[in-house]
């Protein structure tokens, strides 16, 4: 389907992260956001504020993370593409209905401009250490998918593809910012709306009499109805049956926690976006995301200057972790840098995935700031060595 | 579902999910004479209940929106309203009713509670007060009255109770109103009120939690408590809401106490929007978000 | 002849005991049998007493009795139907 005009701002922009996040998030079709501001996060939700009336759709600021993270659900089971904005704290707060929406399999995205913490932390600056938190911070067994945009450009084109999977896998879609990407202004270019490919609700065409709320035909992401139109169906986030009624039993539980984990795994190939260069003849891989890659490609093309074989892999798709990829180059690489703004997240995972076929070395930082090239560079040649 | 022993049908049952019967509550509770007075206000007030969704929250009172067929919401514990205001700002053109009980409506959402009420989105909040938390076995809740027994009170209460209807009001409810399971029928009628309004109502109904409250106060049983019920209730209509409190042995105040007119959250947006952006302001999305056809 | 009927779904009832009580008429009380989880339901005792004001059905918290004027009871249960949008 092809984006709705109305909402895309075609032409050549000087934006900056937040703002063009809030562009895809319109060019996407998202006509409801329910926030509540929080550094560096708030610029995307007072423009969705300035540009939602003239579009059509509504913009409400709730009285904390814990309404505006539920707020935005009931939008979506009324019948819109809805989001909501937050930095660590709000994010912390919006676990619980993270939660529900993987239980209930609402289509929704929460954007997460990552900022030092924890708790108060660093209001104004960067981190990245909420990747595990995107990945694991409600309680239970569920899944979700999570993306890392690295420039002002990749808020506008990756918030579309996170809408897009959203819709695809009814699945809350954790959009992982952090404030330098959020705050740096860059040329972002957005295309007539023709050429932006929106994927629609999943939304059935059965009778009311035959429409199970959590059937599925195989592909494991059932069809969806929004209130109003005669379906008459329940959510809950108890564990149900296809029916949507509450059915307490383990065989049940084990039935709809697989399902809700199958649905993305079995379509990790799709789902994994990731960026690679120079791979082939590559001794050392650096692994990256978000603001990090872009240090990263500084520290990657001097070791290169140097003679050092060097491969770049910037992770675009954070959430299901790409570990086809990392198998495949642990198979013939020496080892993984990985940089990032935190004391060590995903290069658990990456030192998970290459299993032991090759060494894994971290390059953390605690916040605030981003890297010295030097220091990943520092890494690069200590791993070379090993 | 018919009664096998003759064709007529309980005016209530084609709001049920009757293959969801009997339901969960105790015997003597009286959450479910709450949903017969639901039935009978939906049946009297003519309501589409193709445009009519039904949002809870977590507890007994919770549960309703598992057991009535109607386009139904158990949410998590204290966001029900929040859930519903997103449900109507998405779909201005349902009758968004929430369905919950004091904890989940006073403590844990009490903040959702009076955020609503202040900006009067139309909502028509029933909140069955049964004075504890019964689904979890009988904690203190904030309507508690003082000196009770609960089981994380085990020596009495000592805090004071809210006076919800106090609340609401000052938050600025356009209608508020109290009453018991005893009432059926005047409950029924304040449902049916609150539909015809515009704007945040909250109706409050007083009931029997036999197994908890009642039991671990030496209060006899559900029907024990209906009479009681019959005895203390005291209609005080247009009372001021402060001095309807209530305490463990006192009189229940019920009645309507508020009923007034404010334009609500939707009049508002739109007026203001309309002020500012004049022929720029679009209310509605142009393209619904699911596929053509 | 009864201005009304009752009608009792015996598998619903806990016989909570409020359709006995609040039946302005007596019509009912609990009966000795049991259904199958062990509970009393009511039985009518003076049918002839009934209205069908179905007061019985507003108090009944498991929707187990409600009361249906006689002649009138099969218009009613369509006009009912129709309320609740064709639904059975």
């Amino acid at each position: 389907m092809r984006a709705d005009p109305h909402g895309v701002l075609t032409g050549t922009h000087f934006m900056d992260g937040d703002h063009a996040c809030c562009e895809g998030a319109l060019a996407a079709g998202a006509r409801f956001a329910a926030g509540y501001p929080i550094t560096p996060s708030t610029e995307v939700v007072e423009r969705f504020a300035s540009r939602v009336p003239t579009v059509g759709g509504s913009f409400i600021q709730m009285e904390d993370e814990l309404a505006a993270s539920i707020t935005l659900q009931g939008a979506v089971w009324g019948g819109t593409k809805a989001f909501t904005v937050t930095s660590g704290p709000g994010f912390s707060l919006m676990m619980e209905h993270i939660g529900y929406a993987a239980m209930t399999e609402t289509p929704c995205v929460f954007v997460d401009v990552q900022r030092g913490g924890p708790s108060t932390g660093l209001p104004t600056l960067p981190a990245q250490a909420d990747m595990m938190q995107a990945r694991w911070g409600s309680h239970g067994d569920y899944e979700i998918i999570a993306l890392c945009p690295n420039s002002p450009q990749e808020c506008f084109d990756l918030t579309i593809k996170a809408f897009n999977l959203s819709e695809e896998f009814r699945v809350p879609v954790m959009f992982m910012m952090d404030e330098v990407v959020g705050h740096m202004t860059e040329k972002v270019v957005i295309p007539p709306a023709d050429q932006i490919e929106v994927v629609p609700r999943k939304h059935t065409h059965k009778s009311v009499e035959e429409y199970l709320p959590y059937g599925t035909n195989g592909d494991m992401v059932p069809e969806m109805a929004h209130a109003g139109e005669g379906y008459k169906f329940h959510v809950t986030g108890l564990t149900h049956d296809e029916r949507g009624y509450p059915n307490m039993t383990p065989q049940t539980q084990d039935k709809l926690v697989r399902r809700l984990q199958n649905k993305i795994r079995v379509a990790a190939d799709r789902i994994c976006m990731f960026e690679q260069d120079r791979l082939d003849d590559a001794d050392v891989v650096v692994v990256s995301y978000g603001i990090t890659s872009r240090v990263a490609q500084r520290a990657i093309d001097l070791a290169r200057e140097r003679g050092l074989r060097v491969g770049k892999l910037r992770l675009i798709t954070a959430w299901p972790f790409p570990d086809k990829k990392i198998v495949e180059l642990a198979a013939h690489v020496k080892a993984f840098v990985v940089p990032e703004l935190n004391l060590g997240q995903m290069v658990r995972e990456v030192e998970r995935a290459a299993a032991g076929q090759a060494k894994t070395f971290a390059v953390p930082h605690a916040g605030g700031g981003v890297h010295n090239p030097d220091d990943i560079l520092n890494a690069i040649v200590e791993a070379t060595r090993c | 579902m018919l009664n096998v022993l003759d064709d007529t049908i309980n005016p209530v049952e084609p709001f049920l999910r009757s293959d969801r019967m009997p339901h969960i509550w105790c015997p003597g509770c009286g959450i479910g004479t709450t949903v017969n007075s639901f039935a009978r206000a939906l049946i009297e007030s003519k309501i589409d209940l193709q445009s009519l969704a039904l949002v809870s929250g977590i507890g007994c009172t919770g549960r309703v929106a598992g057991y009535v067929k109607l386009d139904s919401f158990h949410t998590t514990h204290g966001r029900a309203i929040p859930f519903a205001t997103g449900l109507k700002l998405a779909n201005p053109k349902l009758n968004v009713v929430v369905y919950s009980g004091d904890g989940d409506l006073s403590a844990i959402g009490g903040n959702h509670l009076i955020h609503a009420a202040r900006r009067n989105i139309d909502l028509k909040v029933i909140c069955v007060n049964n004075l504890i938390y019964a689904m979890t076995g009988g904690q203190t809740a904030p309507t508690t009255p003082g000196h009770a027994t609960t089981s994380t009170n085990p020596y009495g209460t000592f805090e004071p109770a809210f006076n919800l209807p106090h609340l609401v009001d000052a938050a600025g409810a356009v209608y508020v109103a109290r009453w018991t399971t005893f009432h059926v029928r005047q409950l029924s009628r304040a449902i049916s009120e609150a539909f015809a309004k515009k704007g945040f109502s909250f109706i409050e109904v007083i009931s029997p939690c036999p197994t908890l409250y009642q039991r671990r106060n030496k209060m006899g049983d559900g029907l024990d408590t209906m009479k009681y019920y019959k005895e203390k209730s005291k209609v005080k209509n247009g009372a001021n809401t402060s001095e309807v409190g209530l305490t463990l042995n006192g009189e229940i105040a019920v009645g309507k106490f508020v009923d007034r007119d404010r334009p609500d959250y939707q009049t508002m947006m739109r007026a203001q929007y309309v002020e500012a952006l004049g022929d720029r302001y679009v209310e509605e999305a142009v393209e619904c978000c699911c596929s053509e056809g | 002849m009864a201005k009304g009927r009752v009608s009792i779904v015996v598998e619903r009832c806990k016989a909570c005991g409020f359709c006995v009580e609040f039946c302005p008429t007596h019509v009912l009380a609990l009966s000795s049998a049991f259904n199958s989880k062990g509970y009393h339901p009511p039985h009518v005792v003076h049918p002839e007493k009934c209205s069908g004001c179905d007061l019985c059905g507003m108090y009944c918290p498991d929707f187990a009795i409600y009361g249906t004027k006689a002649q009138e009871a099969k218009i009613e249960e369509t006009k009912l139907q129709k309320a609740a949008g064709g639904e059975k």
